[in-house]
């Protein structure tokens, strides 16, 4: 097992689309395990994705159960990951292993279905909420060569907000 | 830039179009770096205040910003501070206070609050509504150095006294 060198914004290949897996083989298990573990060793990060260590292919690893009492799927790995469905929105505080010392706003869909590979390559489907549903929208961004910066809102004006999306 | 110094500058004068690319252009061409910074513009005024950069004492930063504060209008002050980059706290807490507004109102919860552990890392209010009847409204973001629950109880003393408030532990994610 390996830990993979994290890279932080500005390197360009965080801005870059990442392309579908065609095939799960030992080389992509490997990628997988270090993946992991790459995540698991950054300090509170729930989520990576392949583009954040530098290879651009469409893999996502989530882990939100250090978080108690939310609904949510455990470890899951998420290969060639789409979201179907979106409902709600809300505003939540997001920070990134590739943007340290800082955290921002950001609207996420409060309510997702999403489908994905899993590790063994057979086909899966996931409702999703809360926490682990806007986890999963940031590692699916860095998909699509986005980070949260993209997506900033303002910190004030909170009343306002809940207006307009309640 | 060895030896650097920081400095905060804050301007506050009457509002226009185009103080903040003025200020920052003479900043920059007279060699200063900007840190963090807060502008907004508060009843008609613009108010600015911003950590910078500077390799040269006080004096030859007055030189540098001094003849564009005065043609723009903007009073002035500068502090050297024992400034530094890449220390934010992280806030876990975010307090919305509104209600008919009157004197006292965030001197009484922001009183309360600090009691109850309320570390205040940003705080925005502004006052909506009509002449006639005014409306108060504050965001604040913060640390709860005691926990949320015993903010949670200070919040409903706060309510007590008349206003509406909320708060919201804020989760951050990391991915």
């Amino acid at each position: 097992m390996a830990l993979l060198n994290i890279l932080q914004y500005p390197d360009p290949l965080l801005k870059q689309m990442a392309e579908p897996v065609e095939a799960i083989d030992n080389e992509l298990e490997i990628f997988i395990r270090d993946l992991e573990a790459t995540m698991r060793a950054g300090p509170g990060g729930v989520g990576i994705a392949a583009p954040q260590v530098g290879i651009l292919k469409r893999i996502i690893i989530v882990d939100v159960s250090s978080k108690p009492k939310i609904k949510q799927h455990g470890r899951l790995v998420l290969i060639n990951p789409e979201i179907t469905e979106w409902e709600g929105m809300a505003k939540g505080r997001e920070g990134c292993m590739s943007v340290p010392d800082y955290t921002g706003n950001v609207i996420r869909a409060k309510n997702i279905k999403l489908s994905a590979l899993n590790e063994q390559g057979e086909p899966c489907e996931y409702d999703m909420e809360g926490f682990e549903a806007r986890a999963v929208q940031h590692e699916i961004d860095h998909l699509d060569g986005l980070l949260f910066l993209d997506r900033l809102v303002s910190r004030h004006h909170d009343l306002f907000q809940r207006k307009v999306y309640k | 830039m060895p030896n650097t110094r920081w400095y905060m500058l804050s301007l506050i004068g009457k509002d226009r179009s185009g103080i903040v690319a003025h200020v920052t252009s003479a900043l920059y061409e007279g060699g200063c770096n900007l840190g963090e910074a807060s502008m907004i513009r508060l009843g008609g005024n613009f108010s600015m205040m911003l950590m910078v950069q500077f390799n040269g004492n006080m004096h030859a930063l007055h030189e540098v910003i001094d003849n564009e504060a005065e043609s723009l209008d903007l009073h002035l002050h500068i502090d050297h501070i024992e400034g530094r980059l890449h220390d934010h706290l992280t806030p876990d807490v975010r307090i919305t206070v509104y209600g008919a507004d009157r004197a006292g109102i965030v001197a009484k919860v922001t009183g309360v609050l600090a009691e109850a552990g309320l570390h205040i890392l940003d705080l925005e209010s502004d006052v909506a509504g009509t002449a006639e009847k005014p409306i108060y409204v504050m965001n604040i973001e913060g640390h709860a150095a005691d926990g949320i629950p015993v903010l949670r109880s200070a919040l409903e003393i706060v309510k007590k006294e008349g206003v509406d408030a909320s708060l919201d532990e804020i989760d951050t994610l990391i991915g």
